[in-house]
């Protein structure tokens, strides 16, 4: 399997990543020798086994529903690049 | 006293006697960051006026008699731990104009045991990286050169900036992380000792996230129990941590002192290859030897499915960093690069501000989720990192602990491996299966090569029983004596 330019671009556009056009080959090239490294996990059996989804097994931890934390906007909103009162300001989304 | 010859352990004992005080010690590791940080570039920010302050505090801490394990010493901070009021880049443009509003556990655990902390240690972009090379602040220099080989040489990584601090006496100890090696192989590289403990025995809230079923912290120090004492205060559950685990924080200290007799420690013949240079083989072997002489057992095991290791990481590693790396998005923190509209804003800001092995390992982990690529890559990923668990669930019913190099090589020069990914890949090769099992692993320096650089040795051990690894890597330390030192180094 190997992408093509067209199909770097989908995978920038999904990522949220700006892919300059001139950039694309090069980028599909050094995906693809990544992607093609990892082909050889094709030759593993993996009949009948269950996958792993974190390092250690243990018990869903679970914690009363109730708020415990927060009440302090100025905080949250210390760092934002841009603010609007206590809100988080982006360009206009809706026309 | 020489400042710069002393212990961790060593530099607290002469604290509590009041022979040294921390604002002494403190100004003495200002001092050798003020002198070697411009050749070195270990630190990101150096935080002085606050160190001094916090050495005030331990002063008369320490005058009352009311002091904590830490109390008076000063640490680096890698900077992927968010300290409170202090920036915290995680190595990234994207993240240069952060000011954590909060503590990470981890580093809150420190204060609360009476650490004094230097300033933010470089590192890897987002701990994408084996060499220190892909930080947006620059690459780290290794305090440790060739012989008749003038080139600078990379620290490893990504806690390159802690083993960097470390290993030239710019810090007593230092905090790291390690998700496919990111303690163990610096620590190796550097000629000195650091311990990824077990999945959950450190909190990571608070720690910028990059794999988070793989990410685990801990300490980088100069010898094995300063590693143990550092550890013995990050550890504990975290209720802020869902993944934290509730398992009593054992001495981890006294545990260096247990000694290997009638242990058996497991060798795994695949970590052998062909191409490993015969310094490496050589030093192992000798390892080995130490751990029998010292009354252990050495068993040959195999862990069939480590040669698929490395691949599986590039798999899950970057499907989890492309969901945790989804939040920098120009909105909330971090940088911002304008854009017509909303997607262009994230478009641009990501482009601008993450580097090219970030974009990439974002990319790889995009598609290996996206729709129709799930199954093939991810799933089949998920299963092979069971069989990888099971591999050491199988060997750990025999033995007590396996010893392996740490890394396949020494440090190489600044630059090199650049052009190829897969090339620095394999940098962890011997590293990554522990944070894929989520087992504990150590690196302990052991030997030389040829040129004069520190190779390490690697002590994994089974979940929650980092005591084992501290008890074997303490053997291993005191049977190398390694008394070599950097080129680079603090005095005084």
């Amino acid at each position: 399997m190997s992408l093509d330019p067209a199909a770097v671009r989908r995978i920038a556009k999904l990522s949220r990543i700006r892919v300059d056009d001139a950039d694309l080959a090069q980028l599909a090239g050094e995906l693809n020798s990544i992607l093609g490294w990892i082909e050889q996990l094709n030759e593993v059996n993996i009949d009948g086994v269950a996958p792993l989804t974190g390092a250690m097994a243990m018990a869903q931890a679970l914690r009363a529903d109730v708020v415990d934390d927060g009440g302090y906007p100025d905080r949250i909103l210390a760092n934002a690049p841009d603010r609007a009162g206590n809100f988080f300001a982006v360009p206009k989304v809706v026309e | 006293m020489m400042i710069s010859e002393l212990s961790l352990a060593g530099a607290r004992d002469a604290l509590r006697r009041r022979t040294l005080s921390a604002t002494e010690l403190t100004r003495h590791f200002l001092g050798a960051i003020e002198a070697l940080n411009p050749q070195l570039n270990a630190f990101i920010t150096v935080t002085p006026e606050l160190a001094l302050a916090q050495a005030a505090t331990a002063d008369a801490a320490l005058a009352r008699g009311a002091h904590g394990p830490l109390t008076g010493i000063p640490l680096a901070i890698k900077d992927l731990f968010c300290t409170q009021g202090v920036r915290t880049t995680a190595g990234s443009r994207i993240l240069a104009p952060f000011i954590p509003p909060y503590e990470s556990t981890v580093s809150a655990n420190l204060l609360r045991d009476g650490a004094i902390f230097l300033g933010k240690a470089n590192m890897d972009e987002f701990a994408m990286g084996s060499s220190n090379a892909t930080s947006a602040f620059g690459p780290v220099v290794n305090p440790w050169t060739g012989k008749g080989d003038n080139r600078q040489l990379v620290p490893g990584g990504s806690s390159g900036g802690s083993a960097a601090a470390v290993a030239a006496r710019m810090a007593l100890g230092a905090t790291a992380t390690d998700t496919g090696g990111s303690i163990r192989q610096p620590a190796s590289f550097c000629g000195i000792s650091g311990i990824k403990p077990t999945y959950g025995r450190c909190s990571r809230w608070g720690v910028v996230a990059f794999a988070s079923s793989l990410d685990q912290a801990g300490p980088i120090a100069g010898n094995v129990e300063d590693c143990a004492i550092l550890l013995g205060s990050m550890a504990g559950h975290d209720p802020k941590d869902a993944t934290s685990a509730i398992v009593a924080v054992p001495d981890f200290a006294a545990a260096c002192r247990r000694g290997v007799r009638g242990l058996r420690i497991g060798v795994p013949r695949e970590y052998r290859s062909d191409d490993m240079p015969p310094e490496i083989e050589t030093m192992w072997q000798q390892g080995l030897g130490w751990l029998r002489d010292a009354g252990a057992t050495i068993v040959d095991v195999s862990l069939p499915h480590t040669k698929y290791g490395l691949a599986t990481y590039y798999i899950v590693a970057p499907a989890e960093a492309s969901s945790n790396l989804a939040r920098y998005d120009g909105v909330r923190f971090g940088a911002r690069s304008p854009g017509a509209d909303l997607i262009e804003l994230y478009e641009n800001t990501r482009a601008d501000g993450f580097g090219a092995e970030v974009q990439r390992r974002i990319m790889i982990g995009t598609y290996v989720l996206s729709a129709g690529y799930y199954d093939a890559y991810y799933i089949r990923a998920q299963k092979i990192r069971s069989l990888i668990l099971k591999d050491f669930t199988d060997v750990f019913a025999n033995v007590d602990a396996l010893v392996t190099p740490t890394a396949p090589s020494a440090a190489f020069a600044l630059g090199e491996r650049m052009d190829d990914p897969i090339k620095m890949y394999f940098n962890d090769v011997f590293t990554v299966p522990a944070n894929m099992a989520g087992i504990p692993g150590m690196s302990v320096p052991a030997g030389l090569d040829a040129s004069g650089l520190p190779l390490g040795l690697q002590v994994l051990g089974k979940p929650f029983d980092e005591e084992t690894v501290f008890a074997v890597a303490q053997a291993i330390e005191d049977a190398a004596g390694f008394v070599a030192r950097p080129s680079i180094r603090a005095e005084g």
